[in-house]
């Protein structure tokens, strides 16, 4: 018996499905470090040469140019950027939001726990898309508003998950017995509730910031992202809808990136949820 | 008794939520920094005009008042004047809302019918080529932007095949209106033309949203069969003999449906989410399409007004969906 995090990891990596996940979002992860070292051309993310406009894929633009005749593969990978930062600010925001609310609304139980599942209720009966529209409109466009949206509207997901869990858990002989031990709320909260729903915020985590994602993109492709110059995968695919029967490439680029991340982070959720998941993990770990 | 309990506990939830619905988004509208009595009478008003619009409006009054009124004319069913069409945004939402729902249950029934045999099947034949190939597929239907399909499929039906047309519900006027489904008014009306014409508008909208869906329920189905496959009273009706058709269709079906179910309602959710975004690439003339024009002119009654539509309905369709749970799994309300 010696786990250690690498054995671990490697039997996560096992899972094919999850190795797929986690080697997109590495790609993600590189493209959007080192963009201005793999991009073929850095400047054309502000730079246009409209001579060279709508250019098919050739040996000097391997995805085409756009209607700025800016090299599209070089936005797409400064539009990684933008993308890793909305989905891990715009998730990460909402889950520092959502845990505390379900934790104390799930441990202590009541009228303010009540209150607090009705007032996320509410948010989940409205479309998260149309939610998040109204408050990117009212704010103005921009990488931040976006932001701020997606996390106004997303941080009821994880207060469910978490109330539910707490609640289900607090009635465990363990949390009873560290109750009666005489330890605080905070502490049973934080040392002994927590660790126990990890996994399952873990996982419920990568797969929103797949949803987060398609929102987002969702969001710049009806023009409340990031204004134009931005190269925004969502307001790029916009941009293309005029050119496309003839450009077909401009549309398919920043289409396909978005389908390799949101796929990404799909794939490495479902290999989590098998991984952490104890029932599954017996027959499957036994060997 | 106890379905009936649970039945009304939600309905007396129902005004709350939707109230809460009100207040939630009259705030969010109300922190607009534009004015949209500026938007609306345009840059050359002199600040006269503006100050007698903003009292005819009624946006003079305090923020409370005004939410105030906004109840008040709920209740009496009055959303509202909309500020562009200067139609009542009640009677806008109401023309509107059949081609929506025609769009979502096309959809919704499409995903079902694909999804859930695909999903049995994969199940029933795990690790074959075929559930390879479902779980590729289901993998990447949820992986994809709806406006990013809906123009994929525009591009290649429309544009190059020139098989389905690009946009809006039909050709000409249509039938005269009863349900305001094209589809079953075309067929009221014995209007073949229309009939064909309406099938081949809805069709690649209908597609851009039931991939999504028929993944999920795909996936859902996949892992309730497998589930119920492994359970002990399979192994013993197997072990008893029984044939294995019957095993699956009686059993193992009805129990695996029970967490599909409760995902329709999700998956409705997820629906209306993407027909906003569906109808606006295909021009669909729905509520969507209705929600994004209201926004990107800062219409504020008519996004509260759609608001609270679509809040009734994701709530309505909730409600139904448990009460469906209640019948094929009595477990819940015992």
């Amino acid at each position: 018996m010696m786990p250690g995090w690498r054995r671990e990891l490697g039997r996560l990596a096992r899972d094919r499905a999850a190795a797929l996940g986690m080697a997109l979002l590495l790609l993600l992860i590189v493209a959007a470090i080192f963009a201005p070292i793999l991009a073929p051309f850095p400047g054309d993310v502000a730079d246009f040469h409209t001579a060279n406009r709508l250019h098919s894929p050739d040996a000097a633009n391997w995805l085409g140019t756009d209607r700025m005749g800016s090299d599209l593969l070089s936005r797409i990978v400064f539009g990684a950027r933008i993308t890793i930062t909305i989905a891990f600010v715009a998730v990460g925001s909402a889950v520092v939001l959502g845990v505390p609310i379900g934790l104390v609304a799930g441990y202590y139980g009541g009228w303010p726990s009540n209150l607090l599942m009705r007032v996320s209720d509410i948010f989940l009966a409205v479309p998260q898309i149309v939610l998040a529209i109204a408050i990117a409109q009212t704010l103005g466009p921009s990488i931040e508003n976006v932001i701020l949206a997606l996390s106004i509207t997303y941080w009821p997901f994880w207060a469910r998950l978490v109330f539910a869990e707490t609640r289900s858990l607090k009635n465990e002989v363990f949390i009873e017995s560290a109750i009666a031990l005489g330890a605080s709320p905070l502490r049973v909260m934080t040392l002994h509730v927590l660790p126990n729903i990890a996994s399952a915020i873990i996982v419920r985590t990568s797969i929103g910031m797949g949803a987060t994602i398609l929102t987002a993109a969702a969001l710049g492709f009806l023009g409340l992202g990031a204004p134009p110059p931005t190269p925004e995968w969502g307001r790029m695919i916009a941009e293309s809808r005029e050119f496309l029967p003839e450009a077909w490439w401009y549309a398919t680029a920043p289409g396909i990136a978005i389908v390799m991340v949101v796929m990404g982070f799909n794939l490495l959720g479902d290999g989590l949820r098998d991984f952490l998941d104890p029932r599954i993990r017996r027959g499957a770990g036994g060997k | 008794m106890r379905r009936l309990e649970m039945i009304l506990s939600r309905l007396a939830w129902f005004v709350p939520t939707l109230a809460g619905l009100v207040v939630i988004v009259f705030l969010i509208s109300n922190v607009i920094p534009t004015d949209p009595v500026r938007v609306l009478l345009g840059e050359n008003a002199t600040p006269a005009q503006v100050e007698a619009m903003r009292i005819k409006l009624g946006y003079d009054q305090p923020l409370w008042v005004q939410l105030a009124r906004h109840f008040r004319d709920i209740l009496s069913g009055n959303l509202g004047i909309s500020i562009y069409s200067q139609r009542p945004i009640s009677e806008d939402l109401a023309q509107r809302l059949p081609a929506t729902l025609e769009l979502t249950l096309v959809a919704i029934t499409l995903s079902i019918a694909v999804g859930i045999p695909l999903g049995v099947m994969s199940a029933l034949k795990r690790n074959s080529l075929l559930d390879h190939m479902v779980r590729v597929i289901s993998v990447s239907g949820l992986a994809i932007a709806a406006f990013w399909l809906a123009m994929l499929l525009q591009f290649l039906f429309s544009m190059k095949l020139g098989v389905a047309p690009l946009n809006s519900r039909i050709d000409g006027f249509g039938p005269p209106p009863v349900t305001g489904f094209m589809t079953v008014d075309s067929l009221l009306d014995w209007d073949m033309e229309s009939l064909r014409s309406a099938f081949s508008h809805i069709t690649l909208p209908a597609l851009t949203l039931a991939l999504p869906a028929a993944a999920t329920i795909v996936r859902f189905t996949r892992a309730g069969v497998l589930d119920v496959i492994n359970s002990n009273h399979v192994l013993y009706q197997r072990a008893m003999g029984m044939p294995p058709g019957l095993i699956v269709w009686k059993y193992v079906l009805r129990n695996a449906l029970i967490s599909t179910v409760t995902q329709i309602g999700l998956i409705f959710g997820v629906l209306v989410t993407n027909a906003v975004i569906v109808e606006t690439v295909f021009d669909w003339p729905g509520i969507g399409t209705f929600a994004v024009q209201s926004i990107l002119q800062s219409d504020h009654k008519a996004i509260i007004g759609f608001t609270i539509w679509i809040g009734a309905l994701i709530v309505i369709v909730n409600l139904l969906v448990d009460i469906v749970h209640s019948f094929i799994d009595p477990r819940g309300t015992r």
